[in-house]
């Protein structure tokens, strides 16, 4: 029940990297959510970290069963695909939603006073 | 016997360096869920609970490799997809206050 096909070793370091990047920039990303101060600042930090995070992640999860399965495996381009796809959609309808909040108001407008919008 | 698991080698680097890369992601998601309990208001919330399915589906996607099984990948891909839909129409409804638009 020992590995099959042993990886070679530069293999070994390349995808254990990448996942360890992954993890290093999900990490700096849910820090940037707990510790920024306002949503709009906090809306910025794991939108771009976490998705960069997953896809390193998923980039070494495609390279460890290409190298050691049968062939060549890429389905987990269709989750990054989906992924890098959908973050900028939910985060857009996120702010959307916040711009509606009781307690975040619009940030104020650096040209001058407000204008009445809509 | 083609079920035998493909497990990295135990003790080698990438074994060692996954394990890494999991504590990293657990942290990851222990700090999105104490926003997901704190958030002063609900649209932090809904981001915080955004960021743990995204994180969530990496853990996943890691312990995939770790145990050598391909079977984490179509939970990580049914995740990816209800976690999206469930962001929208939950930004949606702070939105319009109202799900049937």
């Amino acid at each position: 029940m020992s590995a099959m096909h042993a990886l070679p070793l530069w293999a070994e370091w390349a995808i254990g990297l990448l996942a360890v990047i992954g993890g290093g920039f999900a990490l700096i990303g849910t820090i940037g959510l707990v510790r920024l101060r306002d949503f709009y600042m906090r809306l910025h930090a794991p939108t771009k970290a976490s998705t960069l995070g997953v896809g390193c992640a998923l980039i070494a999860s495609m390279l460890y069963f290409s190298l050691t399965g049968r062939g060549i495996v890429l389905h987990e381009l269709a989750i990054t695909l989906f992924l890098f796809v959908t973050a900028p959609v939910s985060a857009h309808l996120l702010a959307k939603a916040a711009m509606r909040g009781p307690r975040s108001p619009r940030p104020p407008d650096p040209a001058g006073p407000d204008l009445p919008l809509r | 016997m083609n079920a035998a698991p493909n497990v990295p080698a135990p003790g080698g680097p990438l074994d060692l360096l996954l394990g890494i890369a999991l504590l990293l992601f657990a942290l990851a998601a222990l700090l999105a869920a104490w926003r997901l309990l704190r958030g002063p208001e609900a649209v932090d919330r809904i981001l915080a609970l955004d960021t743990l399915y995204v994180t969530s589906l990496a853990l996943l996607v890691l312990l995939g490799m770790r145990l050598g099984t391909e079977l984490y990948f179509e939970v990580a891909l049914v995740i990816a997809m209800l976690g999206f839909v469930g962001t929208v129409v939950m930004s949606k409804f702070l939105q319009t206050r109202d799900i049937v638009e």
